[in-house]
């Protein structure tokens, strides 16, 4: 598995769903999207380490070292977008973990993707034949994001077919039509969209005004 | 949002024991918001989730009707026995 593209994922995307916390719509989806960005930083712990040290790969690269796939950076939006990027995202790492059992992070992160997947589907069904409204932002947030998901099988084809099967039919259900849009990628090569400084500037200020800095 | 009471099985063998209540849209939602907020340090095998407007409760009026009565009947009490030698866990 590609320690550093895929760690770089979880902790970009644990810091998007970690921005949520005090904003949620909901003090129980405060929790629970607290506990999804929880699991994916402690993924981002354990891959990064394998590269190197874990605060320096974090705090001290530019954004252009970032590895990470373009879907992950997408800004937060309405709580569609962050549901449509999360089911987007998690049924891919879901299915690149499970390829790997043999690996000591995608045997533990598998039961954790799983437990994700699963919470983005009942969100984008209940949300996607909920309301007039709900549909209408579900509809927005899949096209916006849509352009990202080819990237996330650059490297890995095979996944593309079970991840196809998985989404499909979880938008199916969601009573949600697959966009046709021209496809973007360039984070695996560093190459990110704007989205990614800012966040990293939120991520890094900390560090980089104080260093070594200790609770 | 409905109001849902959380009960939360520890091990197997134990009954599952009231944890507290949450806000969910429907069941599926508050099985999910209970996982999270209720075995988040491993308190559990097992939840269920009850609307909390389907409990019958008592009610404190009711106590004395309800409960003191039993108070002097102690012969409901299995304190008259013998307990056999080497018997654990009674």
């Amino acid at each position: 598995m590609r320690s550093l593209e895929i760690g770089d994922d979880c902790l970009v995307l644990a810091q998007r769903l970690a921005e949520w916390v005090t904003y949620a719509p909901t003090l129980e989806e405060d929790v629970a999207l607290a506990n999804l960005s929880l699991d994916l930083l402690g993924q981002a712990r354990a891959l990064l380490s394998r590269v190197g040290d874990e605060d320096e790969l974090a705090y001290l690269r530019e954004p252009s070292a970032f590895r990470n796939c373009l879907l992950v950076e997408q800004p937060n939006g309405d709580f569609a977008h962050t549901v449509v990027r999360h089911l987007l995202y998690s049924a891919f790492l879901f299915e690149l973990y499970g390829g790997h059992p043999e690996d000591d992070v995608a045997a533990k992160g598998v039961k954790e993707l799983a437990y994700h997947r699963d919470y983005a589907a009942l969100w984008a069904v209940r949300l996607g034949k909920g309301t007039e409204e709900s549909h209408r932002r579900m509809s927005a947030a899949l096209e916006t994001l849509w352009p990202f998901t080819a990237e996330l099988f650059e490297d890995e084809p095979e996944l593309r077919r079970p991840w196809d099967a998985y989404v499909g039919r979880v938008l199916a259900e969601a009573a949600l039509a697959v966009p046709e849009c021209a496809q973007r990628s360039g984070g695996r090569k560093g190459e990110h969209t704007e989205h990614l400084g800012a966040l990293l500037s939120e991520l890094q200020v900390l560090h980089r005004e104080h260093v070594g800095a200790r609770w | 949002m409905t109001l849902w009471e959380v009960f939360v099985r520890p091990r197997r063998g134990l009954s599952h024991v009231h944890a507290g209540s949450l806000h969910a849209e429907d069941a599926q939602l508050a099985l999910r918001h209970a996982r999270d907020l209720y075995t988040r340090r491993q308190e559990g095998v097992s939840i269920w989730v009850v609307p909390a407007g389907e409990i019958t409760a008592s009610s404190p009026d009711e106590k004395d009707a309800f409960f003191d009565p039993a108070g002097d009947k102690p012969y409901r009490h299995p304190t008259f026995y013998e307990l056999p030698e080497g018997v654990r866990h009674l």
